[in-house]
């Protein structure tokens, strides 16, 4: 089995009035079933609304399903006994930085985890020591998260799951609210830890460039899967993306461009130099 | 009409020990009708310049004028100032309040003394303006999706008939389509109205589809101030302070260098198109 | 106006007074109150007066910094002042119009400025100088004997530092929203007290509601990172006393026997 198995998951939210009677029900997550690879790089891709986040507080156990199951590392996430281990397992990083920052120090920060866990003390200065040198705050270890810029407070959030040694790193928008350095600093630091310490990585975003280099893309829509596949094949389908509200890299859209106006061109170009390449045949 | 910023200079946090120079010695001039982008990394100084413009925040030295007065006299009416100059901070849905969006749309115009009447007729136009459904009136801004409460918050400043809109980052957090309806939204605004835009942004994409000129800052200075196609031209500088050109930009730079005659100012994907298909020779795609 | 507010807030620097255990500065911010209150004699007020300067001059907290902390109180210590100044019955010195200041007033309200400044000083030094964490540690070790009465001391004490951070982030969040606002032509100035209390709805509404929305968030965040209460929770920083720390118990315990010698004799 897979790092993360779902089986038909499905998600309602139930909205009540003030009598507490059923007001309406709304499927947040619809009969999603997945299976992601230890060790993989994957994005879930899907407008505001589409039911991502909620699947993705399902895999910390911060969310439970209505029907259907979810495992993480072979764990049933429904069974309250292995919520811990789970978050453990599936560690978890939010959209806004300084909302999910507990304390003043940076390394204090990077030690919360590992103190609920019940980590001895030696052992947790060793792991804030490794994480924040995973990802490249180490310098900073001093410092009041207050003071850092918002690429360098999402490393330190993410710092914060390294070290409590997770299998699984699952990020929910980290980029939303960074500017375009802050985004690559965020996106490269998380490549590396899957290089490196071959931490599954499900990141879930709307900006479709931190998608190209994943090996695996889900694309949600109105809760339900909808598309899955390499990115390749993924940004082939131009059009069917838009459908969904979303956005293709400006090199995929070139090239949908040049195949409308006639030009034979071939599907699925990522990167420039692939485009140069394909182009070379029409000189 | 028109803004003059002349070297004006801001030090934050005078006499603390932390002190910091956001803004230095910056100049420009800023004329009607222009669609201007303001880029720079966080922290370079944007937002606090955008805040001179309106007199939130006041230059620790140098001048602005706005239709030739001085805004920093003494008898100047700074509240005047804010409404002809409007302002929509980043994340303008946390400033929401009331409990229909109508009323909150309202605020400002009533702020300015408005009768009742006119009031609300700025409000209609301004929420007519800004292309909300008009069976969403009378529901509460809470319940709006992420692009709708950022609509209601544009309209609560258009309602108060500001001459120049400034923008602050207005699409931040939104996804791909909700960044474009925002964007088509202010255009059409502009196309309407003739109101002068200042729009802040991250979007390197975003910025060379939409505006005619392009404030570049940089550690509080503003370090260039040109067409979008002459200020993209120096992307290799534009990387070193965090920044970037639009992704087409770097495939025409690349294909130039493999010897293709492109042409290397576009800023579309539109331009890049037809650029390069009239590079190629017409009989090897046209069936 | 709102960046003054600098209680709760830690200064980041080194200092012996930065690396002694948290209990011993609440102890010894503790005794400092109770020393300021032991009376009126200038000799007293001396002592007092020294002490502090010496623990800010230990501290490493440059001065400026804390009477910048001040700013925002002042209006509280002045109206106290006033009141003093004015209400206290005695011997006449001056008056005005149909108020009467007196000379035991004057020596009242003189007092009670210091003695308020000094109060402030030296709590907002104790926060300066630890870090919430800290101070959250301090105070579930210092307070753990109340767990015997099913006080929950570990999430008072969590609560407290959390709120502690969060200040500075929803002060500046305060001057964002007042700013948005006055770009919509709010005034925050203008009116009685009535007026301006109302002016200030547009600016509570947003704030109430971002402040839920963050406290949802850390929640979340902090259930997401395995917090479960103090059960089988371990510390990065395991307060320990050191040779350092038993020499300040000693000379808080010199400091306010001295006090108290000088209250009897002088």
């Amino acid at each position: 089995m897979g790092i993360v198995k779902a089986d038909k998951l499905t998600f309602e939210y139930i909205r009540r009035d003030e009598e507490g009677n059923v007001d309406s029900i709304t499927t947040a997550v619809d009969n999603v079933s997945l299976e992601i690879k230890e060790g993989s790089f994957v994005a879930v891709l899907g407008h505001n609304g589409s039911g991502k986040s909620t699947f993705a507080k399902h895999l910390n156990a911060l969310l439970y399903p209505t029907e259907g199951t979810l495992w993480v590392d072979g764990m049933d996430t429904s069974e309250e006994n292995n919520t811990m281990s789970i978050r453990q397992t599936a560690g978890m990083v939010f959209q806004n930085p300084d909302n999910q920052m507990i304390c003043t120090l940076v390394e204090e920060e990077v030690g919360f985890g590992p103190e609920n866990i019940g980590v001895p003390t030696d052992e947790i200065w060793q792991r804030v020591e490794s994480s924040l040198k995973a990802v490249g705050m180490y310098a900073f270890r001093k410092a009041s998260p207050n003071k850092l810029s918002g690429g360098q407070k999402q490393r330190v959030a993410i710092a914060s799951i390294v070290a409590m040694k997770p299998k699984c790193i699952i990020l929910d928008e980290p980029t939303a609210m960074l500017d375009p350095a802050g985004r690559k600093e965020v996106i490269d630091t998380l490549h590396l830890l899957n290089k490196q310490e071959g931490v599954t990585i499900i990141l879930i975003t709307h900006y479709m460039e931190e998608v190209i280099d994943a090996d695996y893309v889900y694309v949600m829509d109105e809760g339900k899967l909808v598309m899955q596949g390499t990115p390749r094949t993924i940004f082939s389908q131009v059009e069917h993306l838009k459908e969904l509200r979303l956005d293709v890299p400006q090199v995929t859209e070139l090239v949908y461009e040049l195949q409308q106006s006639g030009l034979p061109i071939k599907d699925g170009i990522l990167t420039t130099e692939e485009l140069l390449q394909e182009l070379e045949r029409f000189r | 009409m028109s803004i003059i910023v002349d070297k004006i200079n801001y030090i934050y946090e005078i006499g603390t020990g932390f002190e910091r120079q956001a803004l230095k010695d910056v100049s420009c001039v800023i004329e009607k009708n222009e669609f201007i982008g303001l880029i720079g990394h966080t922290g370079s100084g944007k937002s606090t310049f955008i805040q001179h413009l309106n007199g939130l925040i006041r230059a620790t030295s140098g001048n602005i004028f706005y239709e030739g007065q001085d805004i920093y006299d003494k008898d100047y009416d700074m509240r005047k100032l804010r409404s002809k100059v409007g302002l929509v901070f980043q994340y303008p849905e946390h400033q929401l309040f009331e409990t229909d969006i109508f009323k909150d749309v309202c605020f400002g115009p009533k702020n300015l003394g408005l009768s009742k009447m006119d009031t609300e007729l700025r409000a209609f136009e301004a929420l007519r303006l800004v292309g909300l459904d008009e069976n969403l009136y009378y529901q509460s801004p809470f319940d709006l999706s992420g692009g709708q409460k950022r609509r209601v918050a544009i309209a609560g400043v258009l309602a108060m008939k500001p001459d120049v809109l400034i923008l602050d980052e207005p699409t931040a957090g939104l996804d791909p389509k909700g960044r474009e309806e925002i964007l088509g939204c202010v255009q059409h605004l502009r196309e309407e109205t003739g109101i002068t835009v200042i729009l802040v942004s991250h979007s390197m994409e975003d910025v060379a589809r939409y505006v005619n000129r392009i404030m570049v800052m940089n550690d509080g200075i503003l370090m260039y101030d040109d067409t979008p196609a002459n200020v993209f031209a120096h992307y290799k500088e534009l990387e070193q302070i965090g920044l970037a050109a639009p992704n087409v930009t770097y495939i025409m730079n690349d294909m130039k260098k493999a010897g293709w005659n492109v042409d290397t100012s576009v800023l579309t994907v539109e331009q890049a198109r037809d650029s390069i298909l009239s590079c190629i020779d017409q009989n090897v795609y046209r069936k | 106006m709102l960046r003054d507010i600098t209680i709760g807030q830690y200064y980041q620097t080194e200092s012996v007074i930065h690396r002694l255990d948290p209990r011993v500065k609440l102890m010894g911010t503790l005794v400092f109150i109770i020393s300021l209150f032991l009376g009126r004699s200038v000799w007293l007020y001396l002592g007092v007066t020294a002490f502090l300067a010496v623990i800010i001059k230990l501290s490493n907290v440059p001065l400026k910094f804390i009477v910048k902390g001040l700013k925002s109180v002042m209006i509280l210590v002045i109206f106290s002042a006033i009141f003093n100044l004015f209400l206290t019955d005695g011997q006449p010195l001056v008056h005005i119009w149909k108020l009467t200041i007196t000379k035991e007033g004057t020596i009242l309200a003189i007092f009670m400025v210091i003695r308020l400044l000094y109060l402030i000083m030296g709590s907002s030094l104790m926060t300066l100088t630890t870090t919430p964490n800290h101070l959250t540690d301090g105070l579930e070790k210092g307070l753990g004997f109340l767990k015997v009465f099913k006080v929950p001391v570990h999430e008072i004490a969590m609560m407290m530092s959390i709120a502690l951070r969060f200040i500075p982030i929803l002060i500046e969040e305060t001057d964002k929203i007042m700013k948005a606002q006055m770009a919509r032509g709010a005034n925050f100035e203008k009116g009685n007290l009535i007026q301006r209390a109302k002016a200030m709805i547009p600016v509570l509404v947003p704030l109430f509601i971002s402040a839920f929305r963050r406290a949802n968030e850390l929640a979340m965040a902090m259930e997401a990172r395995c917090y479960h209460g103090s059960e089988g929770r371990t510390k990065m920083k395991p307060l320990k006393y050191t040779k350092t720390d038993y020499i300040a118990y000693l000379l808080l315990a010199l400091y306010l026997v001295i006090l108290i010698v000088i209250r009897i004799f002088l």
